[in-house]
């Protein structure tokens, strides 16, 4: 449910990379469980967007707030930690770690029990992990992959890594959670089955989604809003079907079918 | 539901653990053992200690650290210090090597752990280096020539520090700051994107690790009525480094048999110091090229009893033998 | 004037860490790895140069010439067999095999040889001091600084003028893309290392020439220093290597002449640490990024 509260304001933001200009004058709103694209063509500079807004660049221009809070040059484990989470273009799982850490994981900036207390196994060790488990494990339930709990995550077929992926990235509690490319790789089947996935954790979990994609059946799909990056610049904004017929769009994607 | 408080191999360790330490105390009081052999097992104990120390920072947490033979000289000389200048006991002595050693891996990580991969390497090496070179010439504690050390290092030290490094070191890898660790170790930018501290657990990881360094070097200094700069230059280094790659970059049970393994191997290729050096340099390359993951890999030796193995260290089942 | 001596002592100590550095240089900017066993090289250099001095009779250059070609083979048969297997492995696999070779050459020159020093003849050269303004530079030193610019700029023609510089250059820019458009990737980094080897090689047989003593475990410590200075001019970046080499064999010099001497191999470690902190991408370096 989409209200009318701004959850994330970037106002001119742009970094520029020695000369050149990577990502220049971006305005973007959303409002608290939008769900909304961000679409362009290769090279755009959508990942980089991405990467302005969770910490890993530092914006050589502009602002980004959320919820009120200036994220400018915080390191990306503490705009984590205000609300900003994601998954990569390039699945990042921790391939070693089983499918249920992979998920706790996500939960350790919460935890209470400190370094202390789980190397002479006092209780509050005891009582923060079982915690841990406890939530990690309804939550992969929620996602489907409670069979896989103790499976190395580098084992798991590549429709089910990239759920996971998703599913450790909301264990982090986002208010904005940021999704690079979900369904690269996957079929018409599968990715119906991430759309439906999407529209169902943005209900589930009262979230705002910013939604990087290539694949224009699931953009157009569901989100409600979207955005055109080219050339590190915006040059469109609007409803799916105000975009798809926006002349400038068209011919970023050089006569692509943008339908 | 998995337990987690301690199983079955954890209550097993310990009893096997207690069973052949008091072997080996009375087989050394009764001076069946010659010192020969006594020494060996020494060595065997200390070099446990270093190979697990070495073996949080690089197999858990996944930084390169080549120079930990410094951190192994600032435990040697701040214990032998303590005994030999201020004529304080032992055990304070070990403590003071731990804390010095400790802090040496605060000042040296916060700058270095902002580098990454063979950056960090060169910068650890460049430390070790510069630690070893800075104690050669300090005439307090002997310069060169050294310092000499009254022999304090008793077995049941030994077995008590070997037992606290390899259970501190487990208790903090099954934990959530373990997993933060090896989060870092698998894909850093991902461990930031979740939340992890990143800068705090490397640091915190490389501290923990040179602590332990340090205590291995209070016993060190104590055991070998001498101690030079010499005994700490990056061969020592690379000894330590070699127990960790050898064992498998990500598994405890693999340092510790490695390190167990590989004294034996060269105590009684003492004599021969280029074979062994040679034989060495060899079975190293071979194993990069044909077995890079070392001999357990990721894996415990715990897991080889269970199903699954999420190797990320599991219950220690041996402090110093293996279990079948 | 001591002081200009000093200069003169740290441009020829230079001079032999940059012919060094170059072959590290080169090697990590074509396939990233760090080549321990690169200052073992150097010290089979001096060993080669000094078996052909004393044993064949050879004169000074050429011993120079036989040394740069034995450890431009030896360099390339290293690579094939050790390095070249582990192009696609882990850095750490790569660098564990480095130090392996390392020590396997150290510790094997040993074994055939033993560990005590050898000394090179005396007389290789006219000993001619010159004299100026008052300051004696020995004609040695000059003729170290001579024979190290004319290697280097032979390497910059090679480099820049001829196609398996371009090669090079290609393949360190992007192994894949050169790949494609021809190039044999393989050849070209085996070339590389051949002419690295063959730097480190000459500068083996000068510094015998220089400072006469050679032992099997010489190439550890100028090995490493020669690390430092390619480090400190921009790891990958030739002239890097050259500046990096001359300053930190001046740096050296000066810390030994202000009567820190115990400190000289000290002084190279701290500036490589402060390098690392402030400027890791070094003198000529530019910072790159990790593509997220």
């Amino acid at each position: 449910m989409t209200t009318n509260k701004l959850l994330l304001k970037v106002k001119k933001a742009g970094i520029r990379f020695g000369g050149l200009k990577a990502v220049s004058d971006v305005n973007l709103e959303l409002k608290q469980g939008e769900l909304v694209g961000l679409i362009g063509p290769n090279g755009a500079g959508k990942t980089t967007f991405f990467n302005l807004l969770t910490g890993v660049y530092v914006p050589t221009e502009g602002s980004i707030e959320l919820d009120g809070d200036k994220l400018n040059g915080l390191a990306p484990f503490k705009i984590t930690r205000k609300g900003i989470s994601r998954t990569f273009q390039n699945i990042r799982l921790f391939g070693e770690l089983s499918v249920l850490d992979n998920v706790k994981v996500a939960y350790h900036s919460r935890a209470r029990h400190s370094i202390l207390s789980s190397i002479f196994r006092l209780p509050p060790h005891f009582s923060g992990e079982k915690e841990m488990e406890e939530k990690a494990i309804e939550f992969l339930k929620i996602f489907k992959l409670e069979d896989f709990l103790h499976e190395k995550a580098k084992n798991l077929p590549y429709g089910q890594q990239r759920r996971l992926e998703i599913a450790r990235a909301l264990a982090a509690n986002p208010k904005l959670l940021l999704l690079d490319e979900p369904a690269a790789g996957m079929n018409p089947q599968e990715t119906h089955e991430l759309m439906n996935l999407i529209s169902f954790i943005r209900e589930r979990f009262s979230l705002t989604v910013l939604l990087i994609e290539h694949d224009m059946l699931l953009v157009m799909g569901v989100c409600e809003r979207i955005y055109v990056l080219d050339h590190g610049q915006l040059i469109a904004q609007g409803t799916p079907e105000e975009v798809r017929n926006n002349p400038k769009v068209i011919e970023a994607y050089l006569g692509e079918e943008v339908s | 539901m998995k337990k987690l408080t301690h199983g079955k191999g954890f209550w097993t360790a310990i009893v096997v653990v207690a069973i052949l330490s008091a072997l080996i105390q009375f087989l050394i009081s009764g001076g069946t053992l010659n010192s020969f052999y006594v020494n060996t097992i020494f060595y065997i104990g200390i070099n446990i200690i270093l190979a697990t120390s070495l073996h949080l920072i690089m197999g858990i947490t996944g930084q390169f650290s080549i120079g930990h033979a410094g951190f192994l000289a600032v435990g040697a000389y701040a214990s032998a210090i303590m005994t030999m200048k201020l004529d304080l006991p032992f055990p304070v002595a070990i403590l003071a090597g731990g804390i010095a050693a400790g802090v040496a891996g605060l000042i040296i990580g916060i700058p270095s752990l902002r580098l990454k991969g063979d950056y960090l390497a060169i910068a650890t090496l460049g430390f070790g280096e510069i630690v070893r070179i800075t104690f050669l010439n300090i005439d307090y504690i002997g310069g060169a020539s050294g310092m000499q050390v009254r022999h304090l290092t008793t077995w049941p030290w030994l077995v008590a520090c070997v037992v606290l490094t390899v259970v501190v070191i487990t208790n903090f890898t099954n934990s959530t700051h373990g997993r933060a660790c090896i989060s870092i170790r698998e894909n850093e930018i991902a461990a930031d994107a979740m939340g992890i501290n990143t800068t705090y657990y490397k640091v915190a990881a490389f501290v923990i690790g040179s602590f332990f360094a340090g205590i291995a070097g209070a016993l060190y200094a104590h055991n070998f009525y001498i101690i030079q700069p010499t005994n700490f230059g990056f061969l020592k280094s690379f000894d330590i480094l070699i127990f960790v790659v050898l064992g498998g970059l990500g598994s405890m049970s693999g340092a510790v048999i490695a390190a167990i393994l590989l004294t034996i191997i060269s105590t009684f290729l003492q004599d021969y110091s280029e074979t062994r050096m040679i034989i060495y340099s060899l079975v190293l390359i071979i194993m990069m090229l044909y077995r890079p993951q070392g001999l357990m890999g990721t894996k415990e030796l715990t897991s080889l009893f269970k199903h699954r193995g999420t190797g990320k260290g599991g219950m220690p089942n041996d402090n110093k033998q293996t279990i079948a | 004037m001591e002081w200009i001596q000093q200069l003169v002592n740290g441009i020829s100590l230079g001079s032999i860490y940059a012919l060094i550095a170059l072959g590290y240089t080169m090697v990590y900017g074509i396939v990233k790895l760090i080549n321990f066993a690169h200052g073992d090289v150097f010290m089979v250099g001096s060993f080669v140069g000094f078996y052909s001095i004393t044993i064949f009779h050879l004169g000074f250059f050429p011993a120079l010439l036989i040394s740069m070609v034995v450890c431009a083979i030896f360099g390339v048969l290293v690579e094939r067999i050790a390095y070249k297997p582990l192009r696609n492995a882990t850095r750490i696999a790569a660098l564990i095999t480095a130090i392996g070779v390392s020590l396997l050459i150290e510790y094997t020159t040993i074994y055939a040889r033993g560990a005590q020093p050898e000394a090179y003849p005396d007389n290789l050269l006219p000993f001619k001091n010159v004299e100026f303004f008052g300051v004696k530079i020995s004609s040695q030193s000059l003729f170290i600084l001579a024979i190290s610019i004319l290697l280097m700029v032979l390497l910059q023609f090679i480099v820049h003028k001829t196609k398996i510089g371009k090669a090079m250059r290609a393949v360190s820019h992007d192994m894949d893309a050169a790949r494609l458009m021809g190039i044999n990737v393989d050849n070209t980094i085996s070339a590389t290392f051949a002419i690295g080897s063959a730097l480190a090689g000459a500068a083996g047989v000068i510094f015998g020439m220089y400072y006469t003593k050679i032992e099997p475990l010489m190439g550890i410590i100028p090995g490493l220093k020669a690390f430092v200075a390619a480090v400190l001019g921009g790891i990958g970046i030739i002239p890097g290597a050259m500046v990096g080499g001359l300053v930190l064999g001046v740096i050296e010099s000066l810390v030994s002449a202000s009567g820190y001497s115990l400190w000289r191999d000290g002084a190279a470690f701290v500036v490589l640490i402060l390098i690392l902190i402030f400027r890791p991408s070094g003198i000529f370096g530019k910072n790159v990024r990790e593509k997220v």
